[in-house]
């Protein structure tokens, strides 16, 4: 793993991506590394397009705005058209296939389509399609270790939504398996 | 040692100030500094403290003037705009010897601008921040970390020189999270304050707080006063960081957010064999002439990196004065440079020396 | 030697700057021994506002802080929040209190900000040298409407108590005047009301007194007492407008 992992977040409001960039965030911080967060923000709240920044580095982390990320979580079609080629080469995307019939013409990238909206919904795990997509990247490039991941999800869960901590270990390991 | 917490710059500033024992907070909805308020009007109410969302930005100001007047550690935020409507309470506040914390997470201007982050309100915050000869202590955070730290720093050296001083943060750092530990708290760290206004109870002599001297020389003794004042600020309060600066010979000049972009675009300029440095102002009153100084012989060139038209490279210039060149980079409007941009510009820079 | 009269201890032995006939120096009386009356000097905060009465912070015997033009009842509220226990009230006049610092006024009160207002209604900006005030009256001449207040160019007065009298934080509204020893009197209660009203955690009371200016409305001492009680009181109605307390009209 590089050392500074970049990751960009992208969909549209109200698919948890301000939520699943801290999933991502504090599983960096769980391994003790260098981690920020940095969300879109303005008058585009629910519905908008919406996207969020985490780096995760072993060293002091310099700006914040991820501009070239090496991970992509493209959550809608307008956001992968935007931002499909600010990746690295050898950058991964991961892409929500329920939510984006096009495919990624680059050849220099790695992709994930999975069906993430539809098997969400079917699972009974309403909203946590972009937690599937995270377990999808840890499978694939491992950017942390599985026991900060499973703290760091306890960490953004609130105690009084513990309800909802079985709902996103279960997308978790969906994306995981897929 | 505390564990480190992910937190939003606007909250880790605002329960700061609570650690710090500001139990006042006035303040006004907008955005990028609102979190400061909603964070407020949580916590202030269960420490048996006030969160008062004013009428206005001016209002909210001088609420803050009355109550640093009886005694207490106070606050206000806002973000640029709404700074301006808070320049002539910032300027009675001065003129009354009050400290007071005033917060700036800094947006895109003139005008009602854009929402996203800017460093174009670094004049107003050093040079002008109101009408009549005066200053504040501003302070520059680069982290959230800083964001916390900052806090009982801008108290302590307000309430010792009896100044206000202000954070003069972004909609970057106000926005994002980073980890952050709290420092263990400290109680006895808040001054004695024998000037308030909160009643002689007929126990010593009565306390005017004010600002108005119709006698010319009356005033202009007091105003020569406070500048003396400034003069042991500047004298004891400058602080800068260097970064790779041991041997760098183009030296970038950056505070704030964009002191971040330059330290990525610095690493990687080193990894391409550039000698490339930064000092980073953490006070942008004072400012950190000394630092900036003792580095003048050792550089080549200066590179200003600022999110606005040019504001900081003033003071830089007007350290090294012409000895070395000083260029600038910025991006405004809300626009954040991209290392890359900076990165450019730091290879330009040594390339016209290669 | 009997005394058979004395300065207020709550005043200083500064003397009044305030021009022959004014009644600023009255209601300064007023205030001061109530606040002694109320054995309360010693825990009192006043804030001064910008106009004629900025250098009450001269003549009060408590601690005094100065605000900007037309904050007042802002200082007020900061210094109230943070010493709750403490008397706070301002003195104000009617540019200060009804144009400048209407949106501080309307707010301190709608907060029920449990603090005590003098409001000091003379038709007229005293300091600045006699330009109109937004409590001139209609076709009053001053030194910017010189043709006599139109309405239809200049809006016409505020009545102050009227109008914060119809929001739920405001604890007194009452206004007086001091032309008479019976109406000193009243005013006298009226403040004393006011501040009592404050200890006892009532909100926000505000006392108008409808006051003279002689030297700006060109007028003698004792021709201006006349034309206050000619013009400004038709106007101006004398009266209590809101009052919680009990036997009060809430």
């Amino acid at each position: 793993m590089a050392k500074t992992l970049n990751v960009l977040l992208a969909g549209f409001g109200g698919q948890g991506i301000l939520f699943a960039g801290k999933t991502v965030a504090y599983a960096g911080l769980m391994d003790n590394k260098e981690i920020s967060w940095l969300p879109s923000y303005g008058p585009e709240m629910r519905g908008g397009t919406c996207n969020c920044s985490v780096v995760i580095s072993d060293e002091p982390i310099g700006s914040p705005l991820v501009t070239q990320p090496d991970v992509l979580f493209a959550m809608n079609l307008p956001s992968l058209d935007k931002f499909v080629n600010s990746v690295v080469p050898g950058g991964t995307i991961l892409v929500d296939s329920s939510m984006i019939d096009k495919k990624v013409e680059r050849t220099d990238v790695n992709v994930y389509y999975i069906d993430a909206t539809r098997i969400a919904d079917e699972q009974g795990l309403k909203g946590c399609a972009i937690i599937i997509l995270i377990g999808k990247l840890f499978k694939e490039i491992g950017f942390c270790s599985k026991d900060a991941l499973d703290a760091g999800i306890r960490k953004v869960i609130p105690a009084k939504k513990a309800a909802m901590l079985d709902l996103n270990l279960k997308a978790l390991s969906i994306g995981m398996e897929s | 040692m505390a564990e480190k917490v992910l937190m939003k710059g606007n909250e880790a500033l605002a329960e700061a100030a609570i650690q710090c024992g500001c139990k006042h907070y006035f303040g006004y909805p907008i955005t990028p500094q609102t979190e400061i308020a909603a964070y407020m009007s949580k916590r202030l109410p269960k420490e048996g403290g006030v969160f008062l969302q004013a009428e206005s930005e001016v209002a909210a100001i001088n609420m803050v003037l009355g109550a640093t007047a009886a005694g207490v550690r106070s606050m206000t935020s806002s973000s640029s705009p709404g700074v301006s409507l808070k320049s002539e309470g910032v300027s009675y506040i001065a003129g009354s010897d009050l400290p007071a914390l005033i917060i700036n997470v800094q947006r895109g201007g003139p005008g009602l601008g854009g929402i996203q982050p800017s460093q174009s309100d670094y004049w107003q915050a050093t040079k002008a921040l109101g009408h009549g000869d005066f200053q504040l202590f501003v302070l520059a955070p680069s982290t959230i970390q800083e964001m916390v730290d900052f806090v009982p720093l801008a108290y302590e050296v307000g309430e010792k020189y009896r100044v206000p001083s202000m954070i003069l943060s972004d909609g970057m750092l106000g926005q994002m999270m980073e980890p952050v530990e709290f420092p263990t708290k400290k109680d006895d760290a808040i001054a004695e304050k024998p000037w308030a206004a909160n009643g002689h109870q007929n126990k010593r002599e009565k306390n005017v707080i004010n600002s108005l001297y119709i006698d010319p020389e009356t005033l202009e003794n007091l105003v020569k006063e406070r500048y003396e004042r400034y003069e042991l600020i500047k004298e004891n309060e400058q602080r800068a960081e260097e970064f790779m600066m041991e041997d760098a010979e183009y030296v970038v000049v950056a505070f704030g957010a964009s002191s971040r972009v330059a330290r990525s675009a610095i690493m990687q300029a080193r990894a391409e064999g550039i000698k490339a440095g930064m000092i980073r102002p953490i006070t942008l009153w004072p400012f950190p002439n000394k630092t900036i100084e003792k580095s003048i012989d050792s550089t080549k060139k200066y590179l200003c990196v600022e999110m606005n038209m040019g504001q900081m490279v003033d003071d830089v210039r007007l350290v090294v004065s012409g000895r070395k060149p000083v260029e600038f980079f910025g991006r405004t409007g809300g626009v954040i440079p991209t290392p890359a941009e900076v990165l450019g510009q730091i290879r330009a820079l040594a390339g016209k020396e290669m | 030697m009997a005394v058979v009269f004395e300065k207020s201890k709550a005043l200083t032995d500064v003397p009044f700057h305030y021009c022959p006939g004014c009644t600023h120096g009255i209601v300064h009386r007023l205030v001061a021994e109530v606040l002694e009356e109320l054995g309360v000097t010693g825990q009192t905060v006043g804030v001064a506002s910008v106009g004629c009465s900025v250098f009450s912070y001269n003549y009060f015997n408590c601690d005094m802080v100065q605000a900007a033009h037309g904050r007042a009842p802002a200082v007020a509220t900061g210094l109230k929040r943070a010493i709750p226990e403490n008397v706070v009230f301002t003195y104000q006049g009617d540019g200060d209190l009804a144009a400048i610092g209407m949106a501080e006024t309307v707010h301190a009160a709608t907060r029920g900000e449990n603090i005590t207002v003098i409001f000091i209604n003379n038709a007229i900006y005293g300091m600045t040298g006699g330009q109109m005030a937004p409590t001139s009256l209609p076709g009053q001449i001053t030194q910017t409407t010189p043709y006599g207040r139109d309405t239809d160019a200049a809006g016409h007065p505020i009545r102050v108590c009227e109008m914060l009298s119809t929001l739920s934080g405001t604890a007194l509204a009452q206004r007086v005047t001091v032309d008479s020893v019976k109406n000193v009197n009243i005013a006298k209660k009226a403040i004393k009301k006011g501040f009592e009203n404050q200890i006892n955690k009532r909100g926000y009371s505000i006392i108008e007194v409808v006051s003279t200016c002689p030297t700006n409305w060109g007028l003698s001492p004792d021709e201006a007492m006349n034309w206050l009680r000619d013009n400004m009181l038709p106007y101006y109605p004398l009266g209590v407008y809101k009052d919680v307390t009990e036997g009060g009209n809430e």
